[in-house]
């Protein structure tokens, strides 16, 4: 009987416990989410974003079960097995049976993330049947933007003023990351981007398009994007070390409805 | 070690005419004795991470907020630069280096190295080195600015420091070429006769296997920098595809390096909690053959996954599948590493001496950054992770809370072995716990800065990683000044303290143990016996 109560008290401290420990993540997630800084890797505005950010949680929380586990069992060594305790040293130091069952656990874990993330890979890399190209370059220290067959291409470079680097003005919401004439596309098509650059190895990164992909001198990559969470702001910055204003390189992309980013187009084309 | 009739009263090693060192300053730079050369390695590296560590506390102190404060980004970027390449040749590596000098002549019963004159020169061509290395700072252009992974064409647009800042790569490579033939020599000539290879310490094989891997790395590392070198002043065009080269096979040259690099790195932090979490535990270590064969496997997969550093390089699909399939592989010995360490402690009899602290700090944080390296093993994933905060984070735990947490440990645990006297627990545990509390402090918030999209090698960022960054920034300066404990602990140790007794560890295996504390200058003059080997061999219980 009071074998059964006691069962009863633990699962309920357990469950108590749970929804403890469910309800401080969810708070630390949920807040973060609302305040200005970031825990957490963005989802981003596309499909292969959402899939990269599914991908991500499902490790991190693989990760964190296998945690669980390891340092529990740590913990509880650590705890109960202490010589101050009158603990006495057991003897053994081998057993195939426990050797084999954590090679073998362990890989078939990873083989289970294996499978997903090869999709992904698939679908990353499969920059056929685009329905316009821009093409990307590198300078030190800025980013030229090349509509391939429309005749329209401008540099981008940061906008944020000197005053403010230095503090000697108030620093704006989009200190650095804001940038004079930002890349414009449409959203719902598929943006095929080919990347290169003129000096030294630049990478094209915008977090919430889930992907950045290295602008090589005298090198051409592909990748390609298709927007699906409507028009916006999204803004990145340069991923590889480029220099003394590598950190002073920002992206930002624009992306527009349809009929409103054939209104630019147009525009641009006339004002050349 | 001071005195010049040590090995005299040591009855074991019978008569001998090369009594103690030499007396003088000279003796250190004669020295062909693997004591002393291992307590040369262990200060340089010591040294190192003094001056490497002043690099991240200039870097941490830019980045304590959003705007330029301090230093022009380009000397940022020499900062960052030479902070990885100070730490890594100059501070961790030399470090091993000197415990394999101190500990595996004493661990396998042999009187010294095998090759005690290369075993010289190997050390001296360090401080060479890094003389060189740092006085770039000086030069017009300032030092080296391009990441310590020297990147093309980047790493060109470095002024005259150039050619001297290959010229001084060379020799830490030349460096640690001789150390690593040494080792080898070593272990498999000089076994006291029954130190059977499965008989071995495991630091002794982590580092036996670790040597193979520097045989392997470094040859090509410095092929690599050579390339840049006549690049840049004869010509050619390795890597300018203007010229028919290509940038990116710089990338996968270095990599072919640097992957096996950070296993040589981890491989001997390894070898050190697996002698003293038994000690402390005082139960043999768990699967001593598993472990043998768990580094072997991933000596062996780190110099066949190089191209995860490069995912975003634009490979072809099938390479970024391979190397994503054979990075996450390494997931599975390195389990089984941390999995035989539990068991090790499972049902054992545990203090808390601080090299147990570290120890058990060690397998806690080092698989904090194994999962990271998992998460960055994923292919797609790492199109976002690849060059941010989180990545910086993720190799921060596996070098500093991995190999500088094991060095510590290693530092505390053979103290008393070497001065002859013990250290005081007081101030180790006060180091112990200031460094563990801060170092989370500093880099675990640099993972949420990786997520939320900061990059790494930034001088200066948007405010909304502020938060983030001032705390990391707090968490670097207590850390760092808290290795002063270190230093202050050391010199309390070399200048007195209780006797300590050869045993000195209670639940301590190896040969090591069976000498006086400090050991005579000369051990093992006469091989230890066999009845002894098997009593301290790993597999004897």
């Amino acid at each position: 009987m009071k074998g059964t109560v006691n069962k009863t008290s633990v699962t309920k401290y357990m469950t108590m416990f749970s929804r403890c420990t469910i309800a401080a993540i969810a708070t630390l997630v949920g807040s973060a989410a609302t305040a200005e800084y970031g825990l957490n890797m963005t989802e981003g505005v596309t499909d292969i974003s959402k899939q990269v950010y599914g991908l991500h949680m499902m490790v991190l929380g693989i990760c964190i079960i296998a945690s669980i586990v390891v340092y529990g069992v740590i913990v509880y060594s650590l705890v109960k097995h202490r010589k101050s305790k009158g603990a006495v040293a057991a003897q053994f130091h081998e057993s195939t049976t426990v050797e084999i069952l954590w090679t073998a656990v362990p890989l078939i874990v990873l083989v289970l993330m294996a499978i997903p993330a090869t999709k992904t890979l698939i679908a990353m890399e499969d920059s056929r049947n685009s329905e316009m190209t821009v093409k990307i370059t590198g300078y030190q220290w800025k980013w030229h933007y090349d509509y391939q067959g429309e005749g329209v291409d401008f540099f981008s470079t940061l906008s944020t003023p000197a005053a403010q680097i230095y503090n000697r003005e108030e620093k704006g919401e989009h200190y650095l990351l804001e940038v004079d004439k930002p890349l414009v596309i449409p959203v719902d098509t598929k943006v095929r981007f080919v990347l290169t650059a003129a000096d030294v190895i630049h990478s094209w990164w915008v977090p919430d398009l889930g992907w950045k992909k290295d602008a090589i001198p005298g090198m051409v990559n592909d990748s390609w994007t298709e927007i699906i969470d409507g028009p916006g702001i999204y803004r990145g910055q340069c991923a590889e070390l480029c220099g003394r204003d590598h950190g002073f390189m920002p992206i930002v992309v624009r992306a527009l409805s349809k009929e409103d980013y054939k209104a630019w187009l147009e525009e641009q084309k006339n004002s050349i | 070690m001071a005195t010049v009739d040590t090995a005299d009263h040591h009855d074991n090693h019978g008569h001998d005419d090369h009594h103690g060192p030499e007396p003088g300053i000279m003796r250190w730079f004669k020295t062909t004795n693997h004591k002393d050369l291992g307590t040369l390695y262990l200060i340089f590296g010591l040294t190192m991470f003094f001056i490497g560590g002043a690099m991240a506390m200039i870097i941490r102190l830019e980045l304590f907020q959003p705007g330029i404060q301090f230093v022009d980004p380009y000397f940022f970027n020499q900062m960052t630069t030479m902070h990885a390449i100070v730490m890594i040749f100059g501070g961790v590596m030399p470090a091993f280096t000197g415990l394999a000098n101190w500990m595996i002549p004493m661990m396998i019963g042999a009187s010294d190295m095998a090759l005690p004159r290369i075993n010289n020169w190997g050390f001296w061509l360090l401080p060479a080195a890094f003389l060189l290395f740092l006085s770039t700072l000086f030069m017009s252009g300032g030092g080296p600015a391009g990441g310590w992974t020297l990147y093309p064409p980047l790493v060109l647009q470095t002024g005259d420091a150039f050619p001297f800042v290959i010229f001084s790569i060379h020799m830490m490579g030349i460096s640690s070429i001789l150390g690593a033939i040494n080792v080898i020599a070593t272990v498999i000539n000089l076994r006291a006769p029954g130190m059977t290879l499965m008989r071995m310490p495991i630091f002794v094989w982590t580092w036996l296997i670790t040597a193979f891997l520097l045989l392997l790395a470094m040859p090509v590392l410095a092929g690599a920098v050579t390339m840049l070198l006549t690049d840049r002043f004869f010509d050619t065009t390795f890597f300018s595809a203007a010229g028919g080269g290509d940038p990116v096979m710089f990338q996968h040259i270095f990599w072919f390096f640097g992957h096996p690099e950070v296993y040589i790195i981890i491989l001997p932090a390894f070898g050190i909690v697996s002698q003293i979490i038994p000690t402390f535990s005082r139960k043999p270590l768990f699967g001593y053959a598993s472990m043998v064969y768990a580094t072997a496997s991933i000596a062996f997969l780190s110099a066949i996954v190089w191209a995860h550093h490069m995912f975003t390089v634009g490979m072809p699909l099938a390479g970024e599948l391979y190397f994503m399939f054979a990075t996450v592989m390494i997931a599975v010995p390195t389990g089984v590493k941390v999995f035989n360490w539990t068991a090790t402690m499972w049902r054992g009899s545990i203090t808390f001496e601080a090299p147990m602290l570290w120890s058990i700090a060690f397998v806690i944080l080092f698989t904090c950054g194994g999962f990271s390296g998992l998460m960055l093993g994923i292919g797609p994933a790492d199109f976002q992770y690849h060059d941010t905060y989180f990545v910086v984070a993720h190799f921060h735990y596996v070098l500093v809370t991995g190999a500088v947490f094991s060095l510590m440990a290693a530092g505390y645990y053979w103290m008393p072995k070497w001065t002859g006297h013990m250290y005081n627990e007081k101030i180790a545990k006060a180091h112990f716990w200031i460094s563990t509390i801060s170092v989370n402090v500093l880099f675990f918030p640099q993972h949420f800065l990786g997520l939320a999209g900061m990059p790494r090698r930034i001088p200066d960022y948007n405010p909304q990683f502020a938060e983030f960054n001032m705390i990391s920034s707090i968490g670097g300066f207590v850390f760092g000044i808290s290795q002063l404990l270190f230093v202050w602990c050391l010199i309390k140790c070399i200048r007195g303290g209780d006797k300590a007794t050869s045993q000195v560890w209670e639940g301590a295996q190896g040969l090591e143990w069976e000498l006086d504390s400090p050991p005579a200058y000369h051990t093992f003059e006469t091989p230890p016996s066999e009845e002894l080997i098997i009593k301290h061999a790993p597999t004897a219980h």
